[in-house]
């Protein structure tokens, strides 16, 4: 789709500089002149919103950065400080805090909406790679971040998800305990880990934006996937991305801040942990130490298994999972809209990924507080972390044999405009 | 009917050995539903409620919880108890805050009393006691936590800080295990709380007439320190429906953009 450039330099200096760095034809046939297919619906506006969120990250993280301290004495009264006597400290702190939560919302958002149409399948199989890459260093980046405060969440978090390495213990003896040592730069949480945290969420963000450059890369070279699924065949299929594109993503980017704003200045503590206004303790573990919403999924996976590795593994096995999709998948139609039985498992998994949080939210402990025969949340959770597997594993490998795909459209003109669609281009 | 009857028996059993559990129960009750001026998102402070809040905690709450986070100036702060500069001044001249080590490296006069000096705006409440463990030494081993950010740091808020200092004149039932030195807390995880009931009628006396029963020390005390957990609420709402008002015509101008360009195009 990637077609021959159609810049024409218009200037002298354009015309110099077009001859000798081309970054203006660049820019135009990727942002301005791109043919973007025009059936595109509002499950696609989520790219535009996660580079922004990106930058709102990176902008306000640099600037939080100036006046953080990464020291175990010193990182929760700096932190304060910024807070109460920073010049609009409160409203940087509050925007990054919300932006982690909006950046997870927009990604899961984004990837459930690959998903469904099939947007990981044949030839985007390097796209959608690089995604789900983007993706585990976002999680990375947000628990290093999550940490930087130094509340007794932060605290016991990262002592919680760092002792992931010592069950390798159980695999070969001292193993998983030095690992565990080298990463703390100590025998127990403190600061040399602080300090390397901070050093490693300061740089990440800027690998993401490299990996977000392929993602893109990637995205331009077959094109845009859109909701029907079928490829585009001739000009008549696409408009350009500017000023389609670029206005309707800003429109629904706007929508996305009021929604995001709106906990910024209304309920900037609504997704937060309360625990985290205490100052992280050694001494004291908390109650519960639960991780943020995005991770309760995952966290809810490793509870399941009373094993701890086997629990360790089967959490990251769920995220490997997701870079096999596109060899899992064996059905020809691309769309879930022309897949009757795929678009019905699809929505369990959606409704699986929430089970999965909710169980993950609660007590290890907890039951289901509906029926009267209490049903123990730990084995939802197992029943959830089974299907999650199965979708990938199982479902989508054997529906691509068994299902029966409904007839595609001719074009995606066709379908769009219908009758005013004007006749396919011959091929040249 | 054959298997409800088992079901029923075991049913019964159940909520009947839940409800014996429940006399004795050490679990939290949920936290009063009492309301706050700064609930919601129009919600603000109420400077009269922070105001006789200082005072509960200045006569009361001070003598064993510090305020560390929060300066004389912030009282000063036009979203919160907005005193003028003189009051801040006059406030911050009637504490002693510690003064060593002075330019010989002293840190205690002749008599071995540490160095103080009166204090300034820019200094921050001064503690109650000197370090952790003469907190602990003067409260049978506990240590009564800061309350700059009690609030924001208890699951519940506001209710459950008002729940908990309210709470603790209950009667433990008969069949609960008080430990030594504790106090019955219904409201507190563990119902065994070291703070003794830390308020009583009367105990303040607020110089606009406001009642100084329990339940109005109480509410006061806590406005005053959700501000201090949350002193930039006011201006961070205020500032939120500027924003507000900005995306919204935004997205309206960019709607009709949006309609424009893509006219009959889809």
């Amino acid at each position: 789709m990637s077609g021959p450039s159609t810049y024409v330099p218009k200037t002298g200096f354009t015309r110099w500089l077009d001859s000798r760095l081309p970054i203006l034809r660049f820019a135009n046939d990727t942002m301005t002149s791109f043919p973007t297919p025009r059936n595109l619906n509002f499950w696609y506006i989520f790219g535009a919103v996660l580079t922004f969120m990106l930058g709102v990250q990176i902008v306000t993280g640099v600037v939080l950065a100036m006046h953080y301290v990464p020291s175990g004495d010193h990182a929760f009264d700096s932190v304060e400080d910024i807070m109460r006597n920073v010049n609009y400290g409160w409203l940087l702190r509050y925007t990054h805090m919300t932006g982690a939560s909006m950046f997870f919302l927009a990604v899961y958002i984004h990837m459930f909406r690959g998903l469904y149409y099939g947007s990981y399948k044949a030839p985007r199989e390097v796209l959608w790679i690089l995604g789900v890459l983007i993706y585990l260093l976002m999680m990375a980046t947000a628990f290093l971040g999550y940490t930087l405060p130094w509340g007794q969440m932060s605290f016991w978090g990262a002592t919680v998800i760092t002792n992931f390495f010592s069950s390798l213990d159980q695999l070969i003896p001292h193993l998983g305990t030095a690992i565990t040592t080298w990463l703390w730069g100590g025998f127990a949480v403190g600061d040399p880990t602080l300090n390397r945290f901070f050093s490693l969420h300061y740089l990440l963000p800027f690998v993401i934006a490299g990996v977000v450059g392929l993602h893109i890369w990637a995205l331009h070279v077959p094109g845009n996937n859109n909701p029907l699924g079928i490829d585009v065949k001739g000009p008549q299929d696409t408009v350009p991305f500017h000023p389609y594109y670029t206005v309707k993503d800003s429109f629904y980017l706007v929508l996305f801040c009021i929604v995001f704003f709106g906990l910024v200045f209304f309920a900037p503590n609504l997704l937060g942990n309360p625990d985290n206004y205490t100052p992280a303790n050694p001494l004291v573990t908390p109650a519960d130490i639960v991780p943020e919403w995005y991770f309760l999924p995952f966290y809810a996976m490793l509870r399941g298994v009373p094993q701890k590795l086997l629990g360790v593994i089967i959490m990251f096995g769920a995220i490997a999972t997701l870079f096999f999709a596109p060899w899992l998948d064996t059905s020809k139609v691309r769309s879930a809209r022309f897949r009757p039985m795929l678009k019905v498992f699809f929505w369990v998994l959606v409704v699986d990924c929430i089970v999965l949080g909710y169980v993950g939210a609660n007590k290890p402990d907890a039951v289901l507080p509906l029926s009267a025969l209490p049903i123990p949340l730990v084995w939802i959770g197992r029943l959830g972390t089974l299907y999650f597997y199965g979708y990938f594993w199982a479902i989508l490998p054997l529906l691509g044999l068994i299902e029966r795909p409904k007839p595609l459209p001719a074009s995606i003109a066709q379908s769009v405009l219908g009758d005013r669609a004007p006749a396919a281009a011959p091929a040249e | 009917m054959r298997k409800a009857l088992p079901l029923g028996l075991s049913l019964g059993l159940l909520l009947a050995v839940s409800a014996q559990a429940q006399t004795v129960s050490s679990d939290p009750l949920p936290p009063k539903p009492e309301h706050w001026s700064f609930e919601g998102p129009f919600g603000t402070y109420d400077r009269g409620e922070l105001q006789r809040g200082f005072q509960v905690y200045k006569e009361v709450c001070s003598a064993c919880h510090s305020l560390n986070r929060v300066s004389f100036h912030d009282l000063g702060d036009a979203g919160g108890l907005g005193f003028t500069d003189a009051q801040v001044k006059a406030l911050a001249l009637s504490y002693k805050v510690p003064a060593g080590p002075n330019d010989k490296g002293e840190t205690t006069d002749a008599n071995g009393t540490p160095l103080t000096r009166p204090g300034i705006p820019a200094d921050h409440f001064p503690p109650p006691f000197a370090n952790e463990q003469a907190a602990r030494a003067s409260n049978n081993g506990a240590l009564p936590p800061d309350l700059s950010l009690i609030v924001k740091a208890r699951e519940g808020g506001p209710q459950y800080v008002y729940s908990i200092v309210t709470g603790d004149s209950t009667k433990a039932p008969a069949g609960f295990h008080l430990t030594a030195n504790k106090y019955y807390d219904p409201y507190f995880p563990g119902r065994n709380i070291s703070m003794p009931p830390p308020l009583s009628k009367g105990q303040v006396t607020f110089n606009d007439g406001t009642p100084n029963d329990v339940a109005s020390e109480a509410h006061n005390v806590v406005a005053f320190l959700s501000w201090a957990s949350e002193p930039k609420m006011d201006e961070r709402k205020q500032l939120g429906f500027g924003v507000m008002a900005f995306l919204l015509l935004l997205s309206g101008l960019l709607f009709l953009s949006y309609r424009r360009v893509w006219h009959g195009e889809h």
